[in-house]
């Protein structure tokens, strides 16, 4: 039997606020523990919420950045357990209404293109961490997450395979940097993934039972865990058995999912609106004066880079991966007027050597400036593409004038016509086996004598007329 | 000076002839040789005290001195009062000094005014006898084999036997009312949203709200001045312009529209309770107001939706006080899920727990739409009840609690008949109207008699006018209990 698989992802992603989102305590990373939480996170008898409006905010962004309806009136709602690094023993979180439903996303796999639907995101925060080592047989609690803000993007069940899922989580992410309201760094776990997998047989309307794998914080991950569990519903299935729902876990060390609770264990939350915050009004105007500050989208520039620059597809999305090298680009293709040459040089030469010293494109000791002098020597016949590498190191080191490079190291091509010819002439005199030799079939020939040209002339000489004079010559 | 009213205070402090530290001595004094009978404190700190007192008489001689400096209060123990322990009448909380001012806390101190000590209270404000409470019961003055009411019981009883001037309470079905009533002094739950919440530990959030409790309507608008206002740390709060509630008191109250709720004088109403309420009334009709009957007829209502809303978002508000952080924690236990349970068993009341239990119950999964959201809906009706009353009437009258103070012990074993005595003061909360219980007479026992007074959305002043044109014209305020 052919199996469809079918998933739907929950992103919690962790807004980029100086503050929580329900007190003044900051949200930076890495603190000592503790250091962060101010009454209200540590859930003091008597305090209170007030909503961070910046939280807010970021959610409009997102809902606007997605096509999705913002609602104008959304709800708090309590959401109750008791553990340790939840201090009111609730977490504050949307629940019926929240503030952006009803969204898409395109993402691309291959060469196709797919629509996912987005069905709500929701405002809610973090909680705490448990510590479970180096307290001699205790736990220790650190609240400097508790409060942070989150948004939980809840996705349809849409996709269809493990790379779609990928293909959307990574959508997803570039988006939410991209408009600035998460700093997308997952190690650190501001973007966090729970897959929501099923099975059925290829063709069934019906959905399969679903298992929930929590907190997947790499595409990795994410991708071998959906794989895993598929395989794992089928197998089962084919055997006889049923799938239960579940949450589960995935260990990366095993490369596996494993029952973390069954349904049958699930909380009863007692979702209620909480009295301590008014339900959250977002005007017109707000939304409006919120649309006015987004910058362009990712798949807007996209379809823009490919018209107005000539780019490819892949390029384009290549490009747009995140809004730091889509602006360099920009800046280099619109001093030196060269889209594709531009396109080239950023995702070639220049992310190499980004990669390399693993540095990001905003410390690129070149300047988009630099590079576009460049790319316009290059186009204006100064430059071989070959040369053009020994200058870019030149400049990667420190050098600042390209002119000056060029010079200083005589790295000029030659394109002069009779002084290339005089080389020709020279080069077929001293090599008459590979003439020979090309004249008896043998192509490769052809090649040494461009190589030999080249040597003579430090790799200076235009290399397209130095095919065409030689062709000339052997004719 | 201790039969003074703080408006009296306040002009013989202006004045010179009294100090900050003299009034405190005295007070404290007083609670020295009458606590022990009444049980209306749980902390009483001297030194603290005097050290408020003699900050506010600085800031007399600075020139600096408001209507407040120098009167001191006693503070509900649900304020958290930076370096006061704070136990909310728990022995969850028993070992809690709270490291910050509640909000209300803080406004009486930029006034000036000395915190004399945090009085006795049911537990987390669930009762109406004082009964619950981890510190036991408060005594009512007036006779010490009664309940004072509550679950603002120790204020109540504090302001009553004179321990102090004023105090402060709150009231999420009746718990500043029922108590002034109970123990014959005057008492105010402002329009839900005036008071902030902040720093008042929680009970029923939507339902919670502070007030002044002292002897006449007039040192309540006084201390109403302090306490109201905006709070950007509390999102409820609400965002108005400030005002003073004493500006109407001299009103005359001709042409003054008295509602009388048909519900409100049913089966149910102790008849010397309603015959002195009857006779306030009249009263009022002497110095000019007219009456009209008035229906509330999902008032009936009431109790259910509130033992309803009340336990459902008590039994989250609660939820905090799990031994992990502050506050009690069990001595003993095997694992998280047990520190938990023995935590929670052993650290709260049976009250308490009671309510846990039911509103844990209310919102469970099957059970919400049921219980939660009908009581919502009911709770707009009661809403839109007083609404319709208010367009034929300017404030409503009746009885504060269908009877006086009765004995210690003999409702406690029996919560329907304890929550039958927020019968009347339940309403106003469900709608978030601000009322008020003034005393209007005493029953053949000698216990006091309390009118309630309810009035529509931010007509506090129009409800204080009504109360101090009566307290002009009468003199039931102004008795005091034998022995103190």
């Amino acid at each position: 039997m052919q199996w469809e698989t079918v998933i739907g992802l929950e992103v919690h992603t962790q807004l980029s606020t100086a503050s929580k989102i329900f007190s003044a305590a900051g949200t930076a990373f890495g603190a000592a523990p503790n250091t962060q939480a101010c009454g209200i996170d540590i859930a003091l008898p008597g305090v209170l919420p007030v909503l961070n409006k910046e939280a807010v905010h970021k959610a409009i962004r997102f809902g606007l950045a997605v096509n999705a309806a913002i609602n104008r009136r959304s709800v708090f709602a309590r959401k109750n357990y008791f553990y340790p690094d939840l201090p009111k023993g609730y977490q504050i979180s949307q629940y019926e209404l929240p503030v952006v439903e009803r969204g898409i996303l395109k993402i691309r796999v291959g060469e196709s293109e797919k629509t996912i639907r987005i069905t709500r995101a929701h405002l809610e925060e973090d909680a705490g961490k448990s510590l479970h080592e180096d307290f001699h047989g205790m736990t220790g609690i650190d609240l400097n997450r508790a409060g942070t803000p989150l948004l939980e993007i809840v996705s349809e069940p849409d996709l269809r395979s493990a790379e779609e899922a990928v293909a959307y989580a990574r959508t997803l992410h570039t988006l939410v940097t991209w408009i600035g309201i998460c700093d997308g760094n997952m190690q650190e776990g501001s973007f966090r993934v729970d897959a929501n997998v099923s099975v059925r047989p290829l063709g069934q309307a019906e959905l399969g039972t679903r298992c929930e794998i929590k907190n997947l914080n790499s595409f990795r991950f994410l991708e071998a865990a959906i794989r895993y569990e598929a395989r794992r519903q089928i197998e089962l299935i084919e055997d006889g058995g049923t799938v239960r729902q579940e949450t589960r876990l995935y260990d990366p060390d095993k490369n596996e999912t494993r029952t973390m609770r069954s349904k049958e264990d699930a909380h009863d939350y007692r979702y209620f609106p909480d009295p301590d915050l008014l339900p959250l009004e977002i005007s017109e105007d707000w939304i409006e004066a919120t649309r006015a500050q987004m910058p362009e989208l990712p798949e807007a520039m996209q379809a823009r880079f490919q018209q107005q620059y000539g780019l490819s597809p892949y390029d384009a999305v290549v490009l747009t991966g995140s809004r730091a090298p889509s602006a360099y680009f920009e800046e280099v293709a619109a001093a030196c007027n060269q889209g594709k040459l531009a396109a080239n040089w950023v995702m070639g030469e220049l992310a190499g050597a980004l990669n390399k010293a693993d540095i990001d494109i905003a410390q690129s000791p070149v300047s988009a400036a630099q590079l576009a002098k460049l790319i316009a020597r290059i186009h204006d016949g100064t430059l071989s593409g070959k040369l053009a590498k020994q200058v870019f190191e030149a400049l990667w080191a420190g050098e600042d004038d390209v002119d000056a490079v060029i010079d200083a190291r005589g790295l000029r091509q030659v394109s002069d016509g009779a002084e290339i010819e005089q080389i020709v002439e020279q080069v077929l005199a001293a090599n008459p086996k590979s003439v020979e030799e090309f004249r008896a079939g043998k192509e490769k020939a052809f090649n040494a004598l461009v190589g030999q040209v080249m040597k003579a002339t430090k790799g200076r000489a235009n290399p397209a007329q130095v095919n065409n004079l030689l062709k000339k010559k052997l004719a | 000076m201790i039969d003074a009213t703080v408006k009296t205070l306040s002009s013989l402090l202006a004045a010179g002839k009294l100090s900050a530290a003299e009034l405190a001595q005295e007070f404290l004094r007083r609670i020295d040789a009458y606590n022990g009978r009444i049980n209306a404190f749980i902390t009483v700190d001297r030194e603290r005290t005097l050290a408020e007192a003699r900050r506010a008489d600085d800031l007399r001689a600075a020139d600096r001195a408001g209507p407040l400096t120098g009167i001191p209060l006693a503070q509900k123990d649900i304020f958290c009062a930076d370096g006061w322990l704070t136990t909310c009448g728990s022995k969850m909380l028993s070992n809690f000094v709270a490291p910050y001012d509640a909000t209300v806390i803080a406004k009486f101190k930029q006034a000036g005014a000395v915190n004399l000590g945090k009085t006795n209270m049911d537990e987390f404000a669930m009762g109406s006898s004082n009964e619950t409470s981890f510190y036991g019961p408060v005594k009512n003055p007036w006779n010490d084999q009664m309940v004072p009411g509550g679950s603002s019981g120790g204020s109540a009883a504090a302001v009553a036997a004179r321990l102090a001037p004023a105090a402060t309470g709150t009231d999420t079905g009746g718990s500043i009312r029922q108590p002034a009533a109970l123990c014959g002094i005057t008492g105010v739950k402002p329009t839900y949203g005036i008071c902030s919440r902040y720093g008042m530990i929680a009970f029923a959030s939507s339902l919670d709200q502070a007030g002044p409790m002292a002897k006449t309507a007039e040192d309540c608008a006084l201390l109403l001045n302090a306490m109201a206002g905006f709070d950007p740390l509390d999102s409820t709060s609400l965002e108005r312009p400030p005002e003073d509630y004493a500006r109407d008191l001299d009103k005359p109250l001709s042409g003054l529209r008295i509602g009388l709720p048909r519900e409100f004088f049913a089966a149910g109403l102790d008849s010397e309770v309603a015959a002195a309420v009857l006779a306030a009334v009249d009263e009022l009709k002497k110095l000019g107001a007219t009456t009209a009957e008035v229906t509330l007829a999902s008032a009936g209502l009431a109790i259910p939706v509130y033992y309803v809303l009340a336990p459902a978002e008590a039994s989250s508000n609660l939820a905090r006080f799990d031994g992990v952080r502050y506050g009690y924690r069990a001595p003993e236990y095997a694992d998280l899920d047990d520190m938990y349970c023995k935590t929670r068993a052993q650290g709260f009341g049976a009250e308490v727990k009671r309510r846990i239990l039911i509103g844990t119950y209310v919102l469970s999964a099957g059970y919400y739409d049921a219980y939660y959201l009908q009581a919502q809906k009911i709770r707009r009706l009661i809403a839109h009840d007083f609404g319709d009353a208010f367009k034929v009437c300017d404030v409503i009258a009746g009885p504060t609690a269908p009877n006086t103070a009765f004995k210690l012990g003999a409702k406690a074993d029996d919560p329907v008949q304890m929550y039958l005595n927020d019968l009347y003061t339940i309403p106003a909360n469900l709608a978030g109207l601000p009322g008020m219980s003034l005393p209007c007479g005493f029953d053949s026992k000698g216990l006091p008699i309390g009118l309630q007074l309810v009035g529509d959305y931010f007509s506090e002043a129009k409800m204080l006018n009504v109360a101090h044109q009566y307290q002009l014209a009468t003199d039931w305020h102004a008795r005091k209990p034998q022995g103190y």
